[in-house]
């Protein structure tokens, strides 16, 4: 009897909550966990969570967001952080793993005390968690898609590697030639790993291209490695081919000098650093009683030909250009578009 | 009254002062966080303590036989990987394969007896080991911990949550043992003042194996527990042991002249360390000055106890 009209309560009370809970998030906290802010990538990271929470605390959206990051690239750190922000009370917790499954303990115990976890970048294992990853395949696989499109009739094409061994490297290699499988007018005709490194790109391309075709049309790259390629098809007094780039400060200059110089025409693509805050639009639909699957994949920040100029100017000198996202972005990924 | 005593009294005072570092590191946690003071809360704050603490007395009784143990953290995430992997897949070879962790402890003692090798150096050395083989066993993060593991780590104690029981079972085990016992006086002999306990006919040999052997086994201990906790195992799952098993060691009353330590202190002072962490954490203090913080409250302590030692001394 007592148990029935308990649970009928709780029922209620559920009710109540889901009923009237649309943008109900005022009273709520959000934690940001992350493992490391080492390099300017996790640093422009950090940056854009912090710009955009700011606004959305100020904007009355949530109550308070904060950051911990661990001193050291460290799992136990971390697990106990995960702790300490359950004790806190934060309704829910994004954050950028040390481990994908080594922590898959504090994040049962935050899942378990009813907090919602989204992990992004470097993703958690757990199944109570939410996960936004990287999708590079089809990183690689966009990359042709863009050139068969712009030229239906194909052409040589050099492809530019990551570090070899690397999973990264991998997967946007095998969705490249997945790619190239089904456009078989594009016909790799060599290979070489760029390291995402312009200086080794620019060695690597340099030394492979005297066993090239003369007419090499393409360069599909990984990232990093754009304007080293360009320099090496220079210095080899080759045509300037179609290089695809990764939205590194340095490629995107060059892309509009050649631009300005000559209307060359390409498109830039790679993951922005300010991915941190769609996890936490995520984490705030979570909480305002949405619905979302629990693997979600990033949207990859594609500059093209008209938007280089704005890209341009944003993106600091030796910087990778970046974006913050919106609440509204946040429902499109989560609706599976 | 009590306080006066302690005061005028420098060896009590040297006695209670790991506890009273771990009363106010607590006291301003539930100052500041007043939820954490409920058996939900404690659990929560304590639980990664408790493998820390078994790390802390590990090394405590390398350090009670006047070496330094520079391979514990590689050692305690190779046990974990083994739990993960060996022990979770095939029990009776994980086993062996813990087993053969504490043979090399055992021979890693004998040589620093026989040999005379500086036991810095050929920890250091072996802290490689121990990571290269949990490389080779997990290259990937990832693997499952025992289910009876994952469970007695999660056992429901009524009224006092599970971590403050293991710690005092820890602390009093050890004290008992080592302490108490009249073999742990030649335990603590062989590192104090090797030479007298040699001349009365102990064999020094015997000592530092038993020694090494002892902190292998709470290492494993420690990297099961740790196991246990997190249900998947990471070669550098515990890294920073190394180094907060000594300062552990050392806030709790441990000295590097070899036997004297506290099996007790050690304790505390390794959950003070996990709890000075969470404090900080929820002070909000900005990542880039946390380690310094926590660097902050070492010297504060260690200052303190030299104070102490400087009031010992005086007449």
């Amino acid at each position: 009897m007592f148990r029935s009209l308990l649970l009928s309560t709780v029922a209620a009370a559920t009710l109540l909550a889901a009923g009237p809970a649309l943008a109900d998030t005022k009273g709520m906290k959000i934690a940001l966990s992350n493992n490391y802010a080492g390099n300017s990538w996790r640093q422009a990271m950090l940056k854009s969570w912090e710009k955009v929470t700011k606004k959305a605390v100020a904007d009355g959206i949530v109550a308070q967001v904060d950051t911990f990051t661990t001193a050291k690239n460290d799992v136990t750190e971390q697990a106990a952080q995960i702790q300490n922000l359950i004790l806190q009370g934060y309704n829910a917790i994004v954050i950028n793993s040390a481990s994908p499954d080594a922590l898959n303990g504090a994040i049962k115990q935050a899942c378990d005390a009813k907090i919602i976890v989204v992990s992004f970048d470097g993703i958690v294992k757990e199944p109570c968690a939410y996960r936004i990853a990287v999708n590079f395949k089809q990183m690689g696989a966009d990359e042709v898609e863009y050139l068969a499109k712009a030229h239906p009739e194909g052409g040589n094409t050099l492809e530019i590697r990551g570090l070899a061994g690397v999973f990264v490297d991998d997967e946007i290699s095998a969705g490249i030639h997945e790619a190239v499988a089904k456009y078989p007018q594009f016909k790799i005709v060599g290979s070489v790993h760029g390291n995402w490194a312009q200086e080794v790109a620019q060695k690597e391309v340099a030394g492979i291209l005297p066993s090239l075709p003369a007419d090499v049309k393409f360069v599909v790259t990984q990232g990093g490695d754009g304007y080293g390629a360009a320099q090496a098809f220079k210095a080899g007094n080759r045509p300037t081919p179609q290089i695809i780039m990764g939205n590194r400060q340095d490629e995107l200059q060059w892309w509009k000098e050649q631009k300005d110089a000559n209307k060359y025409e390409t498109m830039s693509v790679s993951i922005a650093p300010g991915v941190s805050t769609l996890a936490f639009w995520v984490a705030q639909m979570i909480l305002d009683g949405k619905k979302v699957p629990q693997d979600l994949t990033v949207p990859f920040l594609r500059i093209d030909q008209a938007g280089l100029e704005d890209s341009l100017k944003t993106t600091e000198k030796g910087g990778v250009a970046n974006t913050e996202y919106t609440a509204e972005d946040a429902a499109k990924v989560a609706g599976g578009k | 009254m009590i306080g006066l005593t302690a005061v005028s009294n420098p060896k009590l005072l040297r006695s209670i002062l790991p506890a009273l570092s771990l009363a106010l590191v607590l006291g301003a946690i539930f100052i500041k966080l007043p939820t954490a003071m409920s058996y939900f809360g404690l659990n929560l704050l304590l639980q990664y303590a408790v493998p820390i603490a078994l790390a802390t007395v590990a090394q405590m009784f390398v350090i009670t036989v006047n070496d330094l143990d520079l391979s514990m953290g590689a050692y305690v995430g190779l046990v974990a990987c083994i739990g993960a992997t060996l022990l979770h897949d095939n029990p009776p070879l994980g086993v062996l394969a813990l087993a053969a962790c504490l043979a090399a402890y055992a021979v890693m003692g004998a040589a620093v007896q026989l040999r005379g090798l500086p036991s810095i150096v050929l920890t250091l050395g072996m802290s490689f080991v121990w990571s290269g083989f949990a490389v080779l066993l997990l290259s990937t993060p990832g693997g499952h911990a025992p289910d009876w593991l994952h469970n007695l780590m999660a056992l429901p104690v009524p009224v006092v949550p599970f971590p403050i029981v293991a710690a005092a079972v820890i602390a009093c085990v050890v004290e008992l043992g080592l302490m108490r016992s009249s073999f742990g006086v030649i335990l603590r002999g062989a590192g104090g003042n090797s030479k007298a306990v040699a001349r009365a006919g102990w064999s020094l040999l015997a000592a530092k194996v038993a020694m090494f052997t002892l902190a292998g086994v709470f290492g494993m201990l420690a990297g099961l527990s740790l196991l246990g906790l997190t249900g998947a195992g990471d070669a550098h799952i515990a890294d920073r042991y190394t180094l907060y098993s000594i300062a552990g060691v050392i806030l709790g009353g441990g000295e590097f002249v070899g036997g004297r330590v506290s099996p007790a202190g050690a304790v505390l002072g390794a959950l003070t360390l996990a709890l000075a962490n969470s404090f900080l954490n929820f002070l909000h203090i900005s990542p880039d000055w946390q380690i310094g913080a926590q660097g902050a409250i070492l010297i504060l302590v260690l200052a303190l106890r030299a104070l102490i030692g400087a009031m010992e001394r005086r007449p």
